[in-house]
């Protein structure tokens, strides 16, 4: 974090953000328990390690602008707004859930939201930002379209397709790339000849940082600067969010490609532990003040549990809805 | 494949009957390799080939980026170029990004190069709902692809098939796509002892039986099978016929165990419209209209993107009940008793 950063940190705002990464690590943890108790099925790819990017960017994010994610998407979900009853139910596979059971964890959706999912193809996402973005531009609107993806989701067609329309056509796209180093098993560097994600973007001719998405502050400035200029006609930018994922890929991942010895290091630089350590040096937070947050925290996924639980299946005799559009009330 | 075990007793599962089948053909061809999405380090999204990457190495266990189109279109290439590639996508869902270099490239080349080329690409892919992985992962697109003259499209079902097919698929000059249901990993069995090849040409019949023929693939083959059990209890004997390969389709057993018991019905993880279930009942139809006594069934999955939550993907899917549903359906208009 620079200094200048942190002279401008309030606590108020140093509070705000850690208590958005903590409503998603504990989310996210409960998840994981959830998934052996068998509550919780299909695939699942936890968040933990990764919370500032989503919390720095939906800081800044507005509620008119477009949000379209991946199958790793709690954590969007989340600090977006929609609220951890709606979410939980819906890895419950409940009618109460925000996609009303028939996406599961990958496939979060919530419109009066503008959030679009939860999408589990790799890179699927991209365009449908790009068109996002398109209506906003040809409707005279100032919304910007913010994608999330992974680094993996480099390598596809769709994202180098993607960022070349985008900028062609000048649209009102953040592309934010959550760099954690691997896809799957595969390493960055075992799948990208250039490694430099931003290198890719500039060739499309458009404005690229790094940022270190480890530092909260440093992803809610660096997203705070790129929409600024894109909501300007600016054109569309990219961030590459350098991160790290300190959970398997997914609940079936033995992990056979990387060591303890890298995750644990990784851990010591962990989202929650660096701004926690920083808010108390700077004399922003106490140690009571970080528990309380962890205790609402954990109280409000108790009570998205307790609501997924008590929440009705959708009736079997619904099974064939919504394939066509229907008007829901 | 000479030197597979004659042990009566071998039990193995479906996993490692790929995985041996993929050594085997390693081992036997230096041209041979395999290549997909984290085939190599991960040991394979579903462990099919685990360890490989320590046996062969990285030149012949070929980690590739997330490039669908990419390291399919290059399966074709090297195949075009004189390699007899393996290449792995992890599922079938996937495929859809390398569906141009699959529809455009390997099913044509032959065709439209005058007989000049051939592709002898092997793609394996795993396919198939049932496991609550929501819509985008839950495709059964298998028999879609049976929609495209130039491929061929082989669904192992069994052990033996699992273990065998791929030798099959390699010796065909032509592209081969295999499909492995992903619910069928698990499912363990015996190889048929002293059994050293299976042929890419005909279906099998996997119970005889006498009033109607149940005609499935993959993980359906069990669905029908067990629906069979059930029937029989009430003393209708169900014959469950195992497409294996479902382009090109061996009509003359379908046409055969049709005629002999009369009744038929198509069970299919696919869609039901344009789907294999009606490209087959098609057949029947056209072949043994007058012979039947009833009209042709079919179960397939409900007109739906498969569902996450159980009990809707459950209510989706074909099932043994639904299967011994529509069989009743089916003795009811053909029996008067
Ligand atoms: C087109 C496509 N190919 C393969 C997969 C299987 N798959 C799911 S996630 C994943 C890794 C993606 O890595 P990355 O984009 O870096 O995101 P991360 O999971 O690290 O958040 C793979 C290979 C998929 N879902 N879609």
């Amino acid at each position: 974090m620079s200094t200048a950063a942190e002279a401008s940190v309030s606590r108020e705002h140093g509070l705000e953000l850690l208590r958005a990464m903590l409503r998603i690590r504990s989310f996210e943890d409960r998840c994981y328990r959830l998934y052996g108790e068998m509550k919780i099925r299909g695939f699942l790819h936890l968040y933990n390690g990764e919370e500032a990017v989503a919390a720095g960017a939906m800081q800044v994010l507005e509620p008119a602008d477009a949000i379209v994610s991946t199958y790793r998407e709690h954590g969007h979900a989340i600090a977006r707004g929609i609220s951890m009853n709606k979410v939980m139910a819906e890895l419950y596979g409940k009618q109460t859930g925000c996609s009303r059971g028939r996406g599961g964890s990958m496939h979060l959706f919530d419109a009066s939201k503008r959030f679009y999912g939860g999408n589990a193809i790799v890179a699927g996402g991209l365009p449908v930002a790009v068109g996002l973005a398109l209506a906003e531009k040809l409707q005279h609107r100032r919304a910007v379209a913010a994608c999330f993806f992974g680094e993996g989701a480099v390598a596809e067609g769709e994202f180098h397709e993607s960022l070349n329309l985008a900028s062609l056509w000048r649209l009102p796209v953040l592309f934010l790339c959550e760099n954690n180093l691997y896809a799957m098993g595969t390493a960055l560097d075992r799948a990208q000849a250039e490694t430099d994600i931003t290198t890719k973007a500039r060739a499309y001719r458009m404005e690229a940082t790094a940022v270190d998405g480890m530092d909260v502050f440093a992803v809610e400035a660096a997203v705070r600067g790129a929409v600024e200029k894109i909501r300007n006609g600016g054109g569309p930018a990219l961030l590459e969010m350098r991160t790290y994922r300190f959970r398997a890929h997914s609940m079936f991942d033995p992990q056979l490609y990387r060591d303890k010895a890298e995750i644990e290091a990784w851990q010591k630089k962990g989202p929650i532990i660096t701004l926690t350590s920083r808010l108390k040096s700077l004399g922003l937070m106490t140690e009571e003040d970080y528990q309380r947050l962890e205790r609402e925290a954990r109280a409000e996924v108790d009570a998205a549990v307790e609501f997924a639980e008590s929440s009705p299946w959708e009736p079997t005799s619904d099974l064939e809805r919504f394939v066509y559009a229907e008007s829901v009330a | 494949m000479q030197n597979l075990s004659p042990d009566p007793a071998v039990r193995i599962t479906y996993r490692d009957a790929v995985r041996e089948a993929l050594r085997d053909a390693l081992r036997g061809n230096p041209l041979v390799f395999l290549m997909g999405e984290d085939v190599g380090c991960y040991g394979g999204s579903y462990a099919v080939s685990k360890g490989l990457l320590e046996e062969f190495g990285p030149e012949r266990i070929r980690d590739t980026p997330l490039s669908e189109s990419a390291f399919v279109g290059a399966g074709i290439g090297a195949a075009l170029g004189g390699l007899r590639p393996i290449v792995e996508v992890m599922t079938v869902n996937f495929s859809l990004l390398a569906l141009d270099q699959i529809m455009n490239n390997a099913a044509t080349l032959s065709h439209m190069s005058g007989g000049q080329l051939s592709v002898p690409v092997v793609i394996r892919l795993a396919t198939g709902a049932g496991r609550q992985l929501g819509a985008q992962h839950s495709h059964s697109l298998e028999g879609w692809y049976a929609h495209i003259p130039g491929l061929r499209i082989a669904v192992p079902a069994t052990i033996d098939d699992a273990r065998l097919m791929l030798a099959a698929a390699l010796a065909s000059p032509d592209p081969v796509l295999l499909f492995e249901h992903l619910y069928l990993y698990n499912m363990e069995g015996e190889l048929t002892p002293g059994l050293a090849s299976v042929d890419l040409d005909h279906a099998a019949i996997r119970r005889p039986g006498t009033d109607v023929t149940l005609v499935s693939y993959g993980w359906s083959l069990y669905k029908a099978l067990t629906a069979a059990e059930a029937l029989s209890k009430e003393g209708i004997e169900a014959e469950v016929l195992d497409l294996r390969i479902l382009r090109p389709l061996d009509e003359a057993t379908i046409i055969a165990s049709v005629r002999k018991t009369r009744r038929a019905v198509i069970v299919d993880e696919g869609w039901r419209s344009g789907s294999l279930a009606a490209e087959v009942t098609t057949r029947i139809v056209e072949q043994a209209f007058y012979e039947l006594d009833a009209p042709v069934a079919r179960v397939c999955t409900a007109e739906v993107p498969v569902p996450y939550a159980k009990h809707l993907e459950d209510a989706a899917l074909p099932s043994p009940a639904r299967i011994v549903a529509a069989v009743h359906s089916l003795i009811g208009a053909g029996r008067s008793d």
